[in-house]
């Protein structure tokens, strides 16, 4: 299943991204659990506000990172896999 | 539910920090659970924390590192303050968990608590029908009450958490009670067989399922998932089977003093909810910084690693997976806490959980036998 670079990816009802200094890390909280998100998916998530679609997205992870070349297909695996591990949404 | 991955370090070498923190703030409760897992003479218990101790609990968990807060009891929702903690506990960060029967719940309070900060809900069910679950819970009103805040919950956009404890008298109502929480619109059900401490112990032949009536229960959970799965339904269905059927011990705790840090309506820290049942002493919030009770106390260093166990854990090679399993179950089978957990088919003293199987087997108790959690049968327990 791919994902279209027109989709908004939004974070599930629920669930909250942020950065716990303690773990030095950013997580993904939900009812009773945390999932630790590795550096790239930190850095996909965070720029997830139910706003921007999935091209923004890719835009704006490819000026932070100009060494990384294209990052479209990362980042619509990653959030790929995100929607099927139900921590987001995508419309 | 945990998704835990690799585990941070602390302050102290080999020690991680407290991930999750659980507030109980009170033993108070309008039901009677039978399987309750607060201690058997908690109509003894001392003074209650105050509001201001209370924060100052969830401040120095969170300075630690503390990331998931529960709220749970007894029933949180009788104590007055809980929209004052509530609104403490998000302006520090926590991701705020309420578990509560639903008793005392209004909708004004829902919305009033999420404007405060509350992410999650989770109302525990005795059953899917208005008659066994309100048998369970020593309660005649007590069903409507929880479909309608379980509505109100969903209203107000919180994830819906659905909870149930399974034990011989709904374990036959799986169907039933995964199909009401589909028509509720849960997302995720938690359908918990009961674990035997506190209350559910001293009843433990009353509440456990035979092993015919648990493989049926398995089957049909499984099929459930399988109709959710296709339908691209995104409910997400967790059994958890009791471990008196495991021939190895559960993780407890993912290890003593790891993850987890209850601090009991009193005060009293504790590495997991029913510890307070050991012969060990454990130190008070009231006493001690949360910092010096994680890293330093007695009570929290004397499982940690393995130099205390004895065979067969100790020159057992599957010692890191199961940490010896559970101290509390130790203790309540075989009167020694430092034992491998007799789930454990290794451990000298398994007869006695065949023996509970077996029992389970022939078990005719009925609902009405059960020993009721309430204050006179709570006094029982600490004068006898
Ligand atoms: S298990 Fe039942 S009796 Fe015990 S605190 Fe929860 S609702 Fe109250
Ligand atoms: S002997 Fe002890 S460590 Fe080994 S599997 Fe059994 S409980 Fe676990």
């Amino acid at each position: 299943m791919a994902v279209s670079l027109k989709q908004v990816p939004r974070l599930r009802p629920g669930f909250r991204f942020q950065w716990e200094p303690a773990q030095n890390t950013h997580v993904l909280l939900y009812p009773e659990g945390m999932v630790r998100l590795n550096d790239s998916a930190g850095a996909v998530l965070k720029e997830v506000n139910g706003q921007r679609n999935v091209a923004d997205i890719v835009a704006i992870l490819e000026q932070q990172f100009p060494d990384a070349g294209s990052l479209e297909n990362d980042v619509s695996e990653f959030l790929n896999d995100a929607e099927q591990q139900h921590w987001i949404m995508l419309t | 539910m945990t998704g835990y991955h690799a585990m941070p370090s602390g302050d102290r070498p080999g020690i991680g920090p407290p991930l999750w923190l659980l507030a109980e703030l009170t033993y108070r409760c309008p039901l009677q659970c039978p399987y309750c897992s607060n201690p058997l003479d908690f109509a003894q218990t001392e003074q209650e924390l105050t509001t201001q101790e209370w924060v100052k609990v969830l401040r120095q968990g969170r300075e630690m590192g503390a990331a998931q807060l529960g709220f749970s009891g007894g029933e949180p929702l009788v104590r007055q303050d809980l929209p004052e903690l509530i609104a403490e506990a998000r302006q520090l960060g926590y991701y705020t968990n309420l578990i509560t029967s639903g008793l005392g719940l209004t909708e004004a309070k829902v919305n009033a608590f999420r404007d405060a900060g509350l992410d999650h809900i989770q109302v525990s069910f005795q059953a899917s029908d208005p008659e066994l679950n309100n048998a369970v819970a020593g309660s005649r009103k007590a069903f409507d009450q929880k479909l309608a805040m379980a509505r109100a919950v969903k209203e107000a956009g919180y994830p819906m958490v659905l909870n149930f404890v399974i034990h011989r008298h709904n374990i036959h109502q799986m169907d039933d009670i995964i199909s009401l929480c589909e028509r509720l619109g849960a997302d995720y059900v938690e359908l918990a067989t009961c674990q035997y401490y506190g209350w559910a112990f001293e009843n433990r032949e009353g509440l456990m399922p035979s092993r015919s009536q648990l493989e049926r229960a398995e089957a049909e959970v499984n099929s459930y998932r399988k109709r959710l799965t296709a339908s691209g339904s995104a409910m997400k269905l967790i059994f958890v089977t009791p471990d008196y059927y495991e021939e190895r011990p559960k993780a407890c705790m993912n290890g003593w003093g790891s993850l987890f840090l209850t601090v009991a309506p009193d005060g009293t820290a504790l590495p997991c909810h029913s510890a307070r049942l050991l012969p060990i002493e454990f130190p008070n919030v009231r006493e001690s910084s949360l910092h010096s009770i994680w890293y330093d106390s007695p009570g929290f260093n004397h499982y940690r690693g393995d130099s205390w166990m004895p065979e067969p854990c100790r020159s057992c090679d599957e010692k890191d997976k199961d940490f010896g399993g559970c101290r509390c179950q130790a203790y309540l089978l075989t009167g020694n806490a430092d034992n491998a957990d007799p789930v454990c088919s290794k451990s000298p003293h398994h007869d006695r959980i065949l023996a509970a199987r077996k029992a389970a087997d022939h078990a005719t108790a009925g609902l009405e036998e059960l020993t009721y959690r309430n204050a006179d049968n709570s006094r029982l327990f600490f004068r006898g």
